[in-house]
């Protein structure tokens, strides 16, 4: 794009008229609680089912219902905000936000307004020049709305109550990013710590993870926050990213103008790549927040956060810790292998099933060059692998200990898609154990030699990059088994 | 012997149990005298056919050991009963007929009570007198013409007329206790906590209890007792341990300590409610109880912090009356004009006026000012009777600073109608249990009543208090059936 100056990886400058502005982002995360009842019901939460049929009274408001709170929920943000490395509030309080709207049944939605349950917090993104800290602002519980269908019936506007009352965490960010690479980086991080925490699943397409984007520009260097505009309910990266970079390119030329940034609710239209006012701040609605009658106050006492810090597993950070010191891999390999739960889990159980011969450059390569070559063109996810972390193991093993070259592993590999086959029964029922015999094979490379006698004058002679053509040769008569290792030596030896 | 309808609740039952009477005698007896009483316009909603259809099975299967064997009761209809119609006395609820029941209602059935009706109150049971109802005005059986108070005004007058042995109101700033005092009945608003209030359209969640109305104290306490529980579907129902109320009554009071509020001595108060007062602190002192001088000073401001606190948690809790779910719904251009349309015809002057007042004092820029500013006075109101439980084990006020007033009097002047409320308010407020106990006349014969506040979770020393006054007062009611043709 015109006028954008990339200095280092992920740096995100604006250019105009000589001055240079940065990109200041905060955003509000919602994250759907991963649970089987809604926050304040026993109503089921489970996507996809037919419209209004996981709807109890209480998340339609009829008269006298009455919301109770769901303590899964409580104990599933608690974790997160553990997860987030964040204060836990002892007493929190559920406020009511009042507006009026066809898919809110109660006239308002339960939230927490001042005094959320978890306090500030940070978490850590791994960018390509170094590690960031991203500090969080609070996370509270809130309830979802149910969904207006506008599009189905011509002439009404439809509501499904579904969704009405699902748990909601929202996770605010400090305004500490300065880039659509940093927003990528933060989304995948609070998305990865909350998949290790089965506290949210983050799936994206079927909007359990969505965010509200604040966006401000300023002059590189200036350390004054700008009026910033929030850009509401992004459900993709590519679209925050996208929302991102049109936002500020429109405040700096509105600045550049010397017209003034109003400070605004937006829209961003995925189909035109653009974001649109949607209503100003004195427009703003007046949400008469209050603190909700209906339930008290609630409290968590130390023993009950403690009990939870107990249940915590060992999150992203750790892990990559954990890998580079135990495993010796890089930094970079245990950041791709820890980024996501499935993968780290694969990951070491293939470690565990190579058992006690194992070659980390070996899996980690075969996992994140093949199988996650298979995963992306199959488009589906570790978990769903036609080749189980016990199969990619034995056929790690099996060029660890030299039954086959790498070269027919990649044959093999091919053949385990098919319904994880057991490697070892490939080699056995193909014939395809490697070669390695050299008397077998100096008899090989000597007939090659002798069809070929005046390329081995030449090579003799210095033309030496027919060297790879004597091993190619080899390597075809053997049907690719050749230990390429001992061609190469018993070649050098014969020419 | 007496007629059938006549009878307290505890004579009922013991009939009941003795096999002097049927199930479905008694329920005939309320029916007919319900049906000859349309003109006192207490019921939205009769329930008869069913009753009477139940009280024959209660016969067939009679189980006595159910704390109110086969005995028809009708209920305020702000209780929302499972397949019979609940209005709360609305036109937005006018064809709202729910599917569950509130746990309040449900105890009593479940303890072999039978629903006769529905009762008339104020909208919402915003009132002091019964006319803010889309059901009409109600007719107090006093007198011809005269508020039976309010909000559980069409529960008060069918008591005090008896349609019915006992009934339930509920109370979030008097609705239970004043329209006892209008028609010489006896009324219980319990702790806060107390009664479950899942299944009672709500008014003001902070404030609103259920509790019982009767005609004399003995059947408050039986009526209390059942339903009185702790339940998980309202978080804010209280697990402590509940009296057997009724068995525990007693009208040994000896030593027990009353208190009396001198700030209770408001401006203009008529001298008979200054008299009835003395009258009442003579008899407590028969009753062997000593009488000490104690001062709640924050009450003046009690009103005001209520009228501020309640409207503002009504103006949320009725958002949901918005014609898109249940309900009245007309027909709009839009949305917003569908919205606008419904809650105009829906709801009525005094429920707009509070949705209004309470919409303004939680709006940014005044919620400081108000709703925050009431919730700290509130905390104080709370601490004046912490404060004066140390020195006393209960506090006798007036109900009511006037008796039940004509119709139409007041229903200009809200200021005025809202002054109704000072002597009960306060106990919203800070969520204690007080009951409201027959005590004397006016100049017109009209009924008046005193007031009992006890500690949180002491209704037994409330009850005990009062049914050893009763005793002494020994108020007769004088009810003429002039409504009767």
């Amino acid at each position: 794009m015109d006028g954008i100056m990339s200095k280092k990886n992920s740096e995100y400058l604006i250019e105009r008229n000589d001055n240079i502005y940065e990109v200041v982002i905060g955003l509000e995360v919602h994250a759907q609680v991963t649970s089987n009842s809604k926050l304040f019901s026993s109503s089921s939460t489970k996507f996809g089912a037919e419209p209004n049929t996981q709807v109890s009274l209480v998340d339609a408001a009829f008269p006298g219902m009455l919301p109770v709170i769901n303590e899964y929920c409580v104990k599933q943000a608690i974790k997160t905000g553990i997860g987030l490395k964040a204060k836990i509030n002892n007493k929190s309080v559920f406020d009511r936000k009042n507006y009026f709207y066809a898919d809110l049944p109660q006239g308002y939605q339960i939230s927490q307004y001042k005094y959320p349950i978890v306090g500030e917090g940070n978490v850590i993104l791994d960018m390509p020049e170094g590690q960031k800290q991203v500090g969080i602002e609070r996370l509270h519980l809130e309830q979802d709305a149910g969904k207006s269908i506008h599009d189905v019936d011509p002439s009404n506007t439809l509501v499904d109550l579904n969704r009405s009352g699902v748990a909601l965490m929202e996770i605010v960010s400090k305004p500490d990013l300065r880039s659509p690479d940093e927003v990528n980086a933060y989304i995948k991080k609070l998305r990865s710590i909350m998949r290790y925490l089965g506290t949210c699943d983050g799936n994206m397409q079927e909007g359990s993870l969505r965010a509200d984007v604040n966006v401000s520009v300023r002059i590189k260097g200036s350390t004054d926050l700008g009026t910033r505009c929030e850009i509401k309910n992004v459900n993709s990266i590519k679209f925050m990213q996208m929302a991102i970079i049109y936002e500020a390119n429109r405040q700096v030329d509105l600045i550049e103008e010397g017209d003034e940034i109003d400070q605004e609710t937006r829209l961003f239209d995925t189909k035109k790549n653009e974001t649109r006012s949607m209503r100003s701040k004195e427009d703003a609605h007046d949400y008469r927040y209050f603190p909700d009658p209906d339930l008290l106050p609630l409290e968590i006492t130390d023993d009950f956060i403690d009990q939870l810090k107990s249940e915590i597993p060992e999150l992203p950070d750790d892990k990559k810790k954990r890998f580079i010191d135990e495993f010796k891999i890089s930094p970079y390999e245990a950041t791709i292998l820890v980024s996501d739960i499935d993968t780290a889990k694969y990951f070491e159980e293939v470690v565990a099933k190579m058992g006690k011969n194992r070659d980390m450059k070996l899996a980690v390569n075969w996992i994140t060059g093949e199988l996650f070559a298979v995963l992306n063109n199959k488009n589906i996810e570790i978990t769903q692998s036609p080749i189980s972390a016990k199969n990619l193991a034995k056929l790690i093993n099996l060029i660890k200990n030299g039954t086959i070259s790498g070269k027919i592993a990649k044959t093999i590999f091919e053949l385990m898609l098919d319904g994880d086959i057991d490697p070892q029964i490939i080699v056995e029922e193909k014939g395809l154990k490697q070669q390695s015999d050299p008397k077998a094979l100096e008899a090989l490379i000597d007939k090659i030699i002798n069809d070929n006698r005046e390329k081995a004058i030449e090579y003799k002679q210095g033309k030496e990059k027919l060297f790879g053509f004597f091993v190619g040769q080899a390597m075809k008569a053997s049907g690719g088994k050749a230990n390429p290792q001992l061609i190469n030596e018993i070649l050098k030896k014969k020419l | 012997m007496t007629e059938i309808t006549s009878l307290s609740l505890y004579e009922l039952i013991k009939n009941i149990k003795e096999k002097k009477i049927s199930s479905n005698e008694v329920a005939k007896s309320f029916v007919d005298r319900s049906q000859k009483s349309k003109k006192l316009n207490a019921y939205v909603t009769e329930n008869f056919e069913k009753c009477l259809k139940l009280s024959k099975e209660f016969d067939n299967k009679p189980n006595y050991d159910l704390k109110l064997p086969g005995i028809p009761i009708a209920v305020k209809d702000l209780f929302c009963t499972n397949e019979v119609r609940t209005t709360a006395g609305s036109n937005i609820l006018n064809n709202f007929v729910p599917s569950y029941e509130s746990t309040v209602t449900q105890n009593i059935w479940n303890e072999g009570g039978i629903l006769l009706g529905k009762l008339n109150c104020d909208e919402f049971a915003m009132g002091s007198s019964n006319e803010t109802s889309y059901f009409g005005n109600v007719q107090n059986p006093i007198a011809k013409d005269l508020v039976p108070g309010g909000s559980s005004g069409g529960s008060s007058s069918a008591l005090a007329a008896n349609l019915t042995p006992v009934t339930i109101g509920t109370d979030t700033g008097g609705s239970i206790r004043q329209p006892a005092s209008f028609t010489g009945t006896v009324g219980l608003k319990p702790t806060y906590g107390s009664c479950s209030r899942y299944g009672i359209v709500a008014f003001a969640s902070s404030l609103d209890q259920a509790g019982p109305m009767s005609k004399d104290v003995k059947d408050s306490s039986i009526l209390l007792e059942v339903i009185s529980s702790f339940d998980k579907k309202d978080s804010t129902s209280i697990d402590f341990k509940r009296n057997n109320y009724s068995s525990e009554l007693t009208r040994n009071i000896k030593g027990i300590k009353i208190g009396i509020p001198k700030e209770y001595r408001v401006d203009g108060m008529p001298g008979e409610i200054e008299n009835l007062w003395k009258k009442g602190i003579e008899y407590a002192k028969d009753c062997g109880a000593e009488i000490i001088d104690i001062s709640l000073p924050h009450t003046s401001y009690a009103l005001p912090t209520y009228y501020i606190v309640a409207p503002a948690e009504a103006s949320s809790n009725l958002a949901r009356y918005d014609g898109v779910k249940y309900g009245l719904r007309s027909s709009g251009e839009s949305l917003i004009d569908m919205y606008e349309k419904t809650r105009s015809e829906g709801f009525g002057e005094e429920v707009k006026r509070r949705i209004m007042i309470g919409t303004y004092v939680l709006s940014s820029g005044y919620y400081d000012a108000y709703y925050l500013k009431a919730q700290k006075v509130r905390q104080l109101i709370k601490k004046d009777f912490d404060d004066a439980y140390n020195k006393v084990d209960a506090i006798l006020t007036p109900s009511t600073p006037s008796s039940a007033f004509k119709i139409g009097e007041k229903s200009n002047d809200p200021v005025s109608m809202y002054l109704n409320d000072i002597f009960t308010v306060p106990v919203n407020l800070a969520g204690l249990p007080g009951i409201s106990i027959p005590a004397g006349r006016d100049k017109n014969n009209y009924p008046l009543g005193l007031q009992i506040i006890g500690k949180p979770f002491d209704e037994q020393t409330v009850l005990n208090i009062a049914y050893s006054m009763e005793e002494k007062i020994n108020y007769k009611n004088n009810i003429t059936d002039w409504w009767m043709e």
